[in-house]
């Protein structure tokens, strides 16, 4: 059966040249990175490179780029290893209610050790507000996290305005952009962001692999300790062939999306057309424009999303919806919740996410088995039965 | 697929007989608040035993959030009954709603013809009369029939029990053989959603001021003492009871209303007739005459001979030929033809014995 992968925003597969540049690592350049002779050297240019590639993507300088295990890894330094560090007695974060959950779980264990946390809530395109953060600033805020687009539903962040905001207070300012990377063109001067998170796995590299940019000057305490890897910021032998994996796909990257990724784009928007002209009581999650080129969240009324996504799992057509939970069932999704959307709308809900590979016969595939589960599942439901027949 | 050697072996032997086979697991618990460890079901380690099984067996895997449901259909159901003074049974309305209700509508999302479980119970469709039959499984001691007695027909027709013409001790040996690592692991005992040692913390937290202290008295209404809470006890219940007299003292009734433990002597504790209620037929009936069945009162009672009188309002009137011991209102009452279920339903008052206060 073929199959068809439409979940981009959970990963993606490796790019073949970046399994290219990554088995040299894993083969004959060996040595640790640290090793003083010829072979930790040769290591070292791997990793060294690769920063630089990383660097380049956002318009940073190498030293600010930290490698880290991955971009949940990057989150948890970038908000602990600043709360850490201030020292403050009473620390304040201000954060977003759609934030991803490496976020919000990092920030509720804070709370749990005295942080104050505020969870700015959203519109119903699940946008922050930046006036919003401007009134919630107080004499403790040490930090301000939110992210640059959102891996559900697609939402890009007026990053640029809260960077101000925060700059203008003399706030630390990170934002979560692993969803972002490859996507939509990240400048961390432009943004005026002091920490952003990426990871490997959503560009195309290696899983196991992320990075943090701190910006020059700025000082987070490391999560990690037992060694001066990382100018003493993230301890451990690095990851070097997931390094250059990174790096790579740092550069493909940075080459695909200065020929403009309008493709993923006009596929997505064909996708959703096709959608609304063959089934009925469909609803677009997240903002019409500002939104990540290849993501598409829909809600479908009076069905349940798990049923669709199995249903489209046992043809072969992979998405996703909402999140899992520690044995694998669907919890619902916080980010829908925080954008107003009714329980029994949102529990109808799936994402789709194109990626690079993704072609007009998959979507027409994918259009034509969605709207027959659809109707299936749709005369089973009671719900259903009374809009037909016209009650409620 | 629960985790348990029974479910997994169920997977397997359908697979074997050519059926497409998808695993499913019900999440009935809350996020963060299952079992620890692997210990028969329900927790994230047993979630991982039905996932390991499903990988050796190349098939399809998904978990269910029925949380909701569970709550509403069976927790809910539990502490009311107790709080009403009944010794509820959560497994029968599990399968009836949750189980074989939700679970077998997403079953049928899935396009399924059927669900299949790792019960001890044969099914049957019997030509003559056009109906699935229920059974007693060929393993007397493991039989399960009695928590499904409530199943409808459209629920039984789409049915697979694999394990109904098998011992337990063939099941763990053919899971053995097929190299299944939960061959050995232990059966659940108690009831799935509650983990502490005992329900009564459970029921305290949950039932909160309803679990009020009251008399215990006699059957002429004589105060002998106080206890803790209607939820704590069970007819036939001796264990306690905190009462020194010159003879054991067994529960044998309780007054919800008037929150009292109504006590007797071991003699007391046995009745032979009461009264079922909504009752449901497997094996149709015509509601004016009477008959005999052997009627079990509870999962772990071996059944004993009786006649039946079915009343209007889906009653029926249970007589006993001897005494049974402590007969539990909130108990099922499930009534078998040998080795079939001919239907059952749900004790509510006890007809000998009488509380005067």
């Amino acid at each position: 059966m073929s199959r068809i992968y439409l979940d981009y925003n959970a990963t993606t597969p490796l790019r073949p040249e970046i399994l290219e540049a990554m088995l040299p690592y894993l083969q004959e350049v060996y040595g640790n990175p640290s090793s003083i002779h010829l072979f930790g050297q040769e290591a070292k240019k791997g990793i060294e490179e690769a920063r630089e590639k990383v660097a380049q993507f956002i318009h940073a300088s190498s030293m600010e780029i930290i490698f880290t295990g991955g971009g949940t890894e990057a989150n948890n330094l970038a908000i602990k290893g600043a709360v850490y560090a201030s020292g403050e007695k009473k620390c304040h974060i201000i954060t977003s209610s759609v934030e991803h959950q490496a976020v919000l779980m990092t920030c509720r264990h804070l709370e749990r050790k005295g942080v104050r946390v505020t969870y700015l809530p959203v519109d119903r395109y699940g946008m922050v507000d930046p006036e919003e953060v401007r009134r919630s600033i107080s004499g403790e805020t040490i930090l301000i996290t939110v992210m640059h687009s959102n891996n559900e539903v697609g939402t890009i962040q007026p990053i640029e305005e809260i960077g101000k905001i925060s700059r203008a207070n003399g706030i630390l300012f990170h934002s979560d952009a692993i969803q972002s990377a490859g996507k939509a063109p990240i400048d961390v001067h432009v943004l005026g962001v002091d920490l952003l998170s990426m990871s490997g796995h959503k560009i195309y590299g290696p899983k196991g692999v992320g990075a943090l940019f701190l910006r020059s000057g700025l000082k987070i305490e490391p999560l990690i300790h037992g060694g001066h890897h990382e100018m003493n910021r993230r301890a451990g032998t690095e990851n070097v062939a997931g390094i250059v994996g990174f790096g790579r796909a740092a550069e493909l990257s940075s080459a695909s999306l200065g020929e403009g990724q309008e493709p993923s784009c006009a596929l997505r928007d064909y996708f959703w057309e096709r959608v609304r002209e063959r089934i009925d009581y469909t609803h677009l999650n997240g903002h019409p424009m500002k939104r990540l080129p290849n993501t598409l969240n829909l809600s479908f009324e009076f069905v349940r999303g798990e049923s669709i996504l199995i249903d489209l799992d046992l043809h072969g057509i992979a998405v996703s919806a909402g999140s899992a939970c520690a044995s694998g069932s669907l919890e619902s999704s916080h980010v829908l919740a925080a954008m107003g959307i009714p329980a029994s709308v949102a529990q109808g809900s799936l994402r789709f996410s194109l990626g690079r590979e993704t072609t007009r016969e998959e979507i027409d595939h994918t259009v034509k088995v969605l709207e027959e589960a659809v109707h299936r599942l749709r005369q089973m439901s009671p719900l259903y039965a009374d809009v037909k027949k016209g009650g409620t | 697929m629960s985790g348990g050697v029974d479910s997994s072996l169920a997977a397997c032997l359908l697979k074997e007989k050519g059926f497409e086979v998808i695993g499913v697991t019900m999440r009935i618990w809350k996020e963060g608040e299952g079992r620890d460890s692997a210990y028969g079901c329900c927790g994230v380690a047993d979630v991982e035993d039905a996932r390991h099984v499903a990988q050796q067996l190349g098939i399809p895997f998904y978990v269910f959030n029925l949380e909701e449901e569970f709550e509403k259909e069976v927790i809910q159901y539990f502490c009311r009954e107790y709080g009403r003074g009944r010794t509820p049974n959560p497994c029968i309305l599990c399968n009836e709603r949750v189980k074989f209700g939700t679970l077998m509508k997403k079953a049928f999302e899935l396009k399924a013809d059927y669900l299949a479980t790792g019960h001890y119970a044969r099914l049957e469709f019997d030509d003559r009369s056009g109906r699935y039959f229920l059974k007693k499984g060929l393993d007397r001691r493991k039989d399960q029939s009695y928590v499904l007695f409530s199943l409808t027909q459209d629920q039984l027709g789409h049915i697979l029990l694999p394990l109904g013409e098998y011992r337990k001790e063939e099941v763990r040996e053919k899971a053995f053989q097929r190299g299944l690592r939960v061959h050995d692991k232990p059966e659940s005992q108690e009831v799935c959603f509650i983990h502490e040692a005992s329900y009564h913390s459970f029921l305290q937290e949950r039932l909160k001021e309803s679990v009020a202290p009251g008399p215990i008295i006699d059957k002429d209404g004589s105060v002998l003492g106080a206890h803790k809470g209607i939820p704590f006890y069970t007819v036939g219940q001796r264990r306690g009871l905190r009462l020194a007299k010159g003879k054991p003292l067994y529960v044998i009734g309780i007054d919800p209303e008037k929150k009292a433990l109504i006590v007797g002597g071991e003699e007391e504790v046995y009745g032979d007739n009461f009264i079922a209620n909504s009752v449901s037929w497997i094996v149709p009936q015509k509601v004016t005459s009477s008959l005999l069945a052997q009627v079990k009162i509870r999962y772990n009672h071996p059944g004993s001979e009786a006649v039946l009188f079915p009343k209007t309002g889906g009653e029926v009137e249970v007589r006993f030929k001897s005494a049974q011991k402590a007969i539990t209102p909130g108990q099922a009452a499930v009534f078998y033809d040998g080795e079939v279920v001919l239907g059952g339903g749900w004790i509510k008052e006890v007809k000998k014995l009488q509380a005067q206060s």
